[in-house]
């Protein structure tokens, strides 16, 4: 057998390269219309990363206006009924907003605002970024747009709701399949037709370079914080770490810290929909091909015509075609492992923590909660697991509740 | 071996300016693409820029999102166009013909497969919206190699060091995007386009097609003044959206807008130099 990759890199934390590559991944693949303002922006992002008052401001909102930082907590009931390892939860859902999105909507918003730009705008799936980019535009008092698929908007009416009374316009977007993708394409356009006031706040952890590991460098903080808190409260770092993987942001937010501590296991979750053979999923890592989309080289769900396939999951955070190229790299030198997770797993994990644990977990941190469960039972009660319970599942009460027949 | 070199030495012979008419492959029905190609010519087009269907054409407009749409529910991939280049070609030797599109596509099929089957076909360009040449070290030698153009846009926003660079990869001509947006978007400033593509003759040789948000004749006719070609794209592509399946029809108000084009286009030459 070959030797992995991972044992020939030195360091992870050297990627990307100035051009935005992770292996032969991530990359600059946008119109020339964009390469001027994506220059823009990535030398302001160099410029204000090593800022003192910029960072301090970020740090200052993080900890006053977020709430940060997110605790660690033991779930001892769900570790002790399943019998294996310890499972750690760290804490995303209890951010203000109620899930690790804002951690980047703060900093790209203060980005924003030293750029100069009055308007910002987003895309959204389920509706979480847009939640937290319309927070934190309120909260900046900058102009706010949403993208949205309308059939998203059909099956999120209360975070459309919401983001409204935050005084955001949502743009319902009726091109393609309506959804996260296309709302994604009509903010690109959105962008190069207004780039000389505008700011677009990309949600996770893909898109053209910088925002891979612009957005990546927002979400360190998860593992930044989960570091020393295991230290404090456990005596000693976790042996595994698991989280969901939509577009990546919440799991490369936890992973970064640990990359290069090569003893601790590290395990994406995506989400396999009906199951991967029924071809009713959300898993490029797992069941599709390298390509181009959105600006970078990845991993993605494509027809043999290249075509770009609609994503099948229950949890809309995870419904993205594409995932972060950081993430597609991590697969490719062997440090992650991507597993997978199927709806209906990912709603019984729903339900046991929540009732065994009295944490009412988002649908897309439940497939991490599912994948936890059954990787604990092999393993030694001394062993901690610790899990990224990326957001809270309110959104999610009529999603869980329409499996069961009832309306709420 | 490309047309478009040829092509444009022709051109500037005769003092004309080039008409590039775009259309999508496969739009409304993979049938009607060819025939439309040749309408295309008979009404004045000098080089036809065929579009490659994209479930997300980033760059794209409302008018060619929705006959990307439109193609695709016929499923039209980069085989399906490249037999009907070769249908083409069997009538018509000398239009060059250029293929606009994203690079998933491209990048499925595979580089050196694509660059094969494209030559084998007949084509003479490619404009890949999304491969900055930053990102084409692969593809470009392979596109070289058939002799096949590699055309890139240049935009607004591109300095000069950047439109050097590009040029210096590019071949056949420079795509030069006259507005800050999409394709089919709304204002043209004129003198912006006329000082920018100032600046860009003073950094490239290559001609420069000048293309988003040219409408009508009048426009084309400005354009013709300071450009090496007009590319006119969603204007067209709207005439197969409002004709619907009345194929008729599309050639002849296409046909219309082409022949008002050219004439505008050859007088303004005529009579301003």
């Amino acid at each position: 057998m070959a030797t992995p990759m991972h044992e020939s890199i030195d360091d992870y934390y050297l990627y990307p390269d100035d051009k935005g590559h992770f292996g032969r991944f991530g990359g600059l693949f946008v119109a020339e219309t964009l390469m001027g303002p994506l220059k823009e922006l990535r030398e302001a992002y160099e410029t204000y990363a090593q800022d003192t008052e910029f960072l301090h401001e970020l740090e200052q909102d993080l900890k006053h206006f977020v709430g940060r930082p997110s605790p660690i907590y033991y779930a001892s009931r769900l570790s002790e009924k399943i019998g294996g390892a310890q499972i750690w939860l760290k804490r995303e859902d209890l951010n203000h907003t109620g899930a690790h999105k804002i951690n980047n909507a703060i900093g790209q918003g203060l980005l924003a605002k030293r750029m100069g730009k009055t308007r910002i705008i987003a895309e959204t799936g389920a509706g979480m970024h847009g939640v937290a980019a319309a927070t934190v535009a309120a909260r900046m008092g900058l102009e706010c747009i949403v993208y949205m698929g309308a059939e998203d908007i059909k099956r999120q009416e209360a975070n459309v709701y919401r983001m409204r009374l935050l005084g955001a316009e949502v743009v319902a977007v009726h091109s393609g399949s309506r959804t996260l993708k296309d709302a994604l394409n009509e903010a690109m356009r959105d962008w190069v037709t207004n780039i000389d006031n505008t700011y677009y706040i990309i949600g996770t952890v893909a898109g053209p370079h910088p925002y891979p590991a612009m957005v990546r460098d927002f979400q360190t903080i998860i593992g930044r914080e989960a570091r020393t808190q295991m230290l404090e409260q456990a005596g000693r770092l976790p042996d595994a770490l698991v989280a969901c993987v939509g577009g990546g942001s919440n799991a490369i937010g936890l992973f970064h810290e640990f990359l290069n501590d090569r003893q601790i296991a590290i395990y994406g979750v995506e989400g396999a929909g009906d199951g991967i053979e029924t071809g009713r999923h959300a898993a490029p890592l797992n069941a599709g091909t390298p390509g181009v989309l959105h600006g970078n080289r990845t991993y993605l769900m494509s027809d043999e015509a290249g075509q770009i396939i609609e994503p099948f999951c229950i949890s809309a955070g995870l419904d993205y075609p594409g995932v972060g190229p950081e993430h597609a790299w991590l697969k490719e030198t062997g440090r992650v492992h991507y597993k997978t997770i199927t709806d209906a797993e990912a709603v019984a994990a729903f339900h046991d923590l929540t009732r065994i644990e009295g944490i009412i977990p988002a649908l897309e941190s439940a497939h991490a909660i599912a994948f936890a469960q059954k990787l604990a039972q092999g393993m030694d009660p001394e062993k901690i697991i610790l899990v990224n319970l990326s957001g809270r599942g309110d959104k999610d009460m009529h999603t869980v509740a329409a499996r069961e027949g009832l309306e709420v | 071996m490309s047309l478009l070199g040829p092509c444009f030495k022709q051109l500037a012979a005769q003092n004309k300016t080039a008409l590039i008419p775009f259309v999508t492959a496969g739009d409304p029905v993979p049938e009607f693409t060819v025939e439309l190609m040749h309408e295309l010519v008979v009404s004045g087009a000098d080089i036809i820029e065929l579009g490659v269907p994209f479930s997300d054409p980033m760059a794209d407009g409302p008018v060619i999102q929705a006959a990307d749409e439109r193609a695709l529910k016929h499923h039209v991939s980069l085989t399906d166009i490249f037999t009907m280049v070769t249908q083409f070609r069997q009538q018509d030797k000398a239009t060059p013909i250029v293929l606009m599109g994203y690079l998933n596509p491209v990048e499925i099929l595979g580089y050196q497969r694509f660059s094969e089957l494209a030559a084998a076909a007949g084509v003479d360009g490619v404009l890949i919206v999304d491969m900055p040449p930053e990102e084409a070290g692969d593809f470009l030698p392979l596109m070289r190699e058939k002799q096949i153009d590699v055309i890139y846009l240049v935009s607004p926003t591109t300095d000069a060091e950047r439109i050097k660079l590009i040029s210096d990869q590019a071949s056949g001509y420079l795509y030069y995007v006259s507005l800050k947006g999409v394709t089919g978007a709304n204002t043209l400033d004129i003198d912006a386009v006329a000082k920018k593509i100032a600046e860009i003759k003073t950094i490239s040789d290559l001609p420069i097609a000048v293309g988003f948000g040219i409408k009508d004749g009048q426009t084309a006719r400005a354009i013709a003044k300071i450009a090496d070609a007009v590319v006119v794209g969603s204007a067209l592509v709207k005439q197969v959206e409002l004709a619907q399946q009345d194929h008729q029809k599309i050639k002849i108000k296409i046909g219309e807008i082409l022949r008002e084009m050219r004439s505008m286009m050859d007088n303004s030459n005529g009579s301003a130099e």
